[in-house]
């Protein structure tokens, strides 16, 4: 028998976990392989966000005063809501995964809807934002109006905007569809103190998504709002 | 000997029955198969379009298909044969299959993701041939913009979409590559003894985890722009489509090594094994891997030197891509290093081997003129770069797939093929793929342009030679279909060890079981141990 074997048998709990796959020794080499797994996911994630960075810094160099005037028709006060409701979101992810780390269920599940919730708030005060975009004729395309002299470089900040914050929201969505599976699995006590990996995979997935938004804020709300 | 071999009563082969069990199966090694079926039909297909273009340019006239339909021709050629047959390839079936065994696992990390990404890659072939049904593509497979925003009325977004979607499939591969290189290794195999088959993955699974999102966003913006009139690289507009190339190009040159790199690491496998020695500069091989995934995303801008870049970034790119010269140089030479001395043998993936040194070399070398400033530009889109391109892609990547292939197929299929008519293919596809296209190079480099459906009369020798070429290699292609299947009723069994070669996957019954090891096989000896002492201590005899 291998030393990795009787190393694990020592750990008499861990071998019989029900969450342990046939293909782990151990609860640990799972975890581990689930954690590095999600950091090498959440890496792509920043180079897929990475191109439309790219694409936003060239052209806000090249058309600074198309994108300053494009950025102060965004409402700033709705984007600055919109902050602090994913940064609270956070902070009750953070708290679902101590809580599911502490075996406390209901706790959990508690801390897991208040997330739901928050990213709800998020996702509804976008479609009021973007409604305002319609409704104002601030959609690129044929639609487009624009009274300012750079009317068709705006054309390009709202590309970005939409494509930006869309792509955003896409990932709010799925975080809400993998939030509503955590609960339903918290709920029916998948996770104790040896087992919480999907309720930290999912805070991981949940902050980086809170984490694009803080860029994009700035990015897309704040080009030269002391004018 | 031989009439001695059975087959293990029970392997992955025969552990379920039925569709079902192959569809919901978590084995990479029946993943490893459906790949390699998925494949093998895009590359039939991929190949069904290269020959339309070879038909179509036996004459100087444009006589077979109107430019639309060549332009959709040689398009869909491009695009089966990266996305749906190169990029999955031999890290796809090959590293699926062996990658678990190899480092004395039972499986990848996240045997789930595994087949999602095997389900990813029929997805988007599904989007491939929607498109391909209601008319077709006519961009290229790079997508150019403006050719696929405003100037295309090609179903672009539905074959973008299906590349996209395969990305993902390719992204997830490399993903589980990863985490099962770092975390499932056997006790005592510790990164240095990996064999180089496992480095080269690793070095092209992150090129795959760091690459493809951004053509994946890239063709977002190409999309939204097609489909809402958004603005991103439309210069009406301001936009600038020389972005559209950069961040093509970042994602599409590093690409070709996603390519080419699991070719190398078969390569390393088969030289050492038919030359009984351990691998000539173990750890420059492995380091050489890593280092051209790391050089290969600094020289993207290569592809835009007539794009409009600056003198000075063009420099700077054009010195970058001479660097990855280096570290492809190290292998080569190491390889060369490992024959001298050894008890050198002639079997069929020894074959192939030779052919990728040959092939590699001179796409290499041909890289290397088309680094060259001054060179590229009078080169720049003739069939010089198809030539070249086509040297690595085709010469070098699909020959160590092939070299791979037969090297592990008693591994998958516990039987032998016919060793004569694998000789013959492989000598037929390396004659015939230097038919085609070394004749490509003289026509590029006397300035046909690439992608045109007709061409002054003075080029007709050198285009019949390339295509009755691509004749000979279509049968080179073909003769392993036949000799394989065959093999699965027919042929010799194989035995666990056929070569008598040293990695850890060899030490399974072939086919192995489910569960490639009975016990969890613990490594005590560094890889490539022919000398039988060392060998025993290792117990690898």
């Amino acid at each position: 028998m291998s030393n990795a074997v009787a190393h694990a048998e020592a750990h008499g709990h861990a071998v019989h976990h029900d969450a342990l796959q046939h293909h782990f020794e151990t609860m640990q080499q799972q975890k581990e392989a689930s954690t590095l797994g999600m950091w090498v996911f959440l890496l792509t994630e920043v180079l897929f966000f990475g191109g439309l960075f790219f694409a936003y810094l060239l052209y806000r160099v090249w058309y600074f005063d198309a994108f300053a005037e494009a950025s102060r028709t965004l409402d700033i006060s709705l984007g600055a809501f919109n902050t602090a409701v994913l940064i609270g979101s956070s902070l009750t992810m953070a708290l679902a995964v101590r809580s599911a780390q502490t075996n406390q269920r209901s706790a959990t599940v508690r801390w897991l809807i208040s997330t739901i919730v928050l990213g709800c708030v998020f996702l509804g005060v976008k479609v009021v934002e973007y409604a305002d975009k319609f409704e104002h004729h601030h959609v690129p395309g044929p639609h487009f109006i624009s009274e300012s002299p750079w009317a068709a470089q705006e054309q390009l900040f709202f590309s970005l905007y939409f494509t930006m914050t869309g792509l955003h929201a896409l990932h709010m969505i799925v975080g809400v569809g993998i939030m509503s599976v955590i609960t339903w699995m918290a709920a029916k006590g998948k996770f104790d103190e040896h087992y919480y990996t999907p309720v930290e995979m999912a805070g991981l997935y949940w902050h980086f998504v809170d984490l694009v938004w803080i860029y994009l804020f700035p990015l897309l709300y704040l080009v030269e709002r002391h004018n | 000997m031989l009439d001695t071999l059975k087959l293990p009563e029970r392997h992955y082969l025969n552990n379920g029955h039925g569709l079902k069990s192959w569809l919901l199966t978590k084995d990479h090694k029946r993943i490893a198969i459906m790949y390699l079926i998925s494949i093998s039909v895009m590359f039939l297909i991929g190949g069904l379009f290269a020959a339309a273009v070879r038909v179509e340019l036996m004459t100087p006239e444009g006589d077979l298909f109107l430019a639309d339909t060549y332009n959709k021709m040689f398009t869909m050629h491009g695009v089966v044969m990266v996305f749906f047959f190169l990029i999955p390839s031999t890290p796809a079936v090959l590293g699926n299959f062996l990658i678990p065994p190899m480092i004395g696992a039972k499986d990848l990390a996240f045997p789930r993701i595994n087949l999602l990404s095997l389900y990813l890659l029929w997805v988007g072939a599904a989007f491939f041939f929607y498109a391909l049904f209601a008319g077709g593509v006519d961009t290229g497979w790079t997508f150019y913009t403006p050719f696929s925003s405003s100037a295309s009325n090609s179903n672009v977004v539905p074959t973008a979409l299906g590349a996209f979607i395969s990305g993902f499939s390719s992204i997830l591969t490399g993903l589980n590559f990863i985490v099962t290189i770092h975390r499932m290794r056997a006790p005592g195999l510790t990164w240095f003894r990996l064999p180089l088959f496992v480095w080269a993955h690793y070095a092209t699974s992150l090129i795959q985890v760091l690459g493809t999102p951004v053509v994946a966003i890239t063709i977002v913006m190409v999309a939204v722009e097609r489909m809402f009139g958004f603005a991103i690289f439309d210069p009406v507009r301001g936009g600038d489509p020389v972005l559209f190339q950069h961040l093509f190009w970042f994602y599409s040159h590093p690409a070709v090594y996603i390519m080419i790199l699991p070719a190398m690491g078969v390569i390393s496998e088969v030289v050492s094994t038919f030359s009984r020695k351990t691998i000539f500069g173990y750890s420059f091989v492995a380091f050489s891997s890593l280092a051209i995934a790391v050089f290969g995303f600094l020289v993207w801008a290569h592809h835009l030197f007539v794009a409009g870049i600056s003198t000075y970034s063009a420099m700077v790119f054009s010195f970058l891509s001479f660097a990855v010269a280096i570290p492809s140089a190290v292998k080569t030479f190491n390889w060369a290093a490992t024959l001298y001395k050894g008890a050198i043998s002639f079997e069929t993936p020894m074959l192939y081997a030779y052919g990728f040194f040959g092939l590699f070399l001179i796409g290499g070398l041909t890289g290397l003129f088309l680094a060259t400033l001054g060179v590229d530009i009078h080169v720049h889109d003739t069939y010089f770069v198809v030539a070249h391109f086509h040297y690595i892609m085709v010469g070098g990547a699909i020959m160590g797939y092939l070299g791979g292939l037969h090297f592990w197929w008693p591994k998958l299929t516990g039987r032998m093929y016919s060793e004569f008519f694998s000789r013959i293919s492989a000598i037929l596809v390396f004659v015939g793929f230097n038919l085609t296209f070394f004749p490509q190079f003289m026509l590029g480099y006397m300035g046909m342009p690439r992608r045109y459906h007709a061409y002054p009369d003075e080029f007709q020798v050198l285009n019949i030679m390339s295509s009755a070429g691509a004749a000979v290699l279509g049968v080179g292609y073909l003769l392993p279909v036949l000799y394989f299947l065959w093999s699965l009723k027919r042929g010799e069994v194989a035995g666990p060890n056929p070569w008598g070669a040293s990695g850890l996957e060899w030490q399974m019954p072939s086919p192995p079981p489910t569960e490639n090891f009975k016990e969890q096989p613990v490594v005590h000896g560094e890889p490539y141990e022919y000398t039988p002492h060392v060998a025993r201590e290792a117990n690898l005899v």
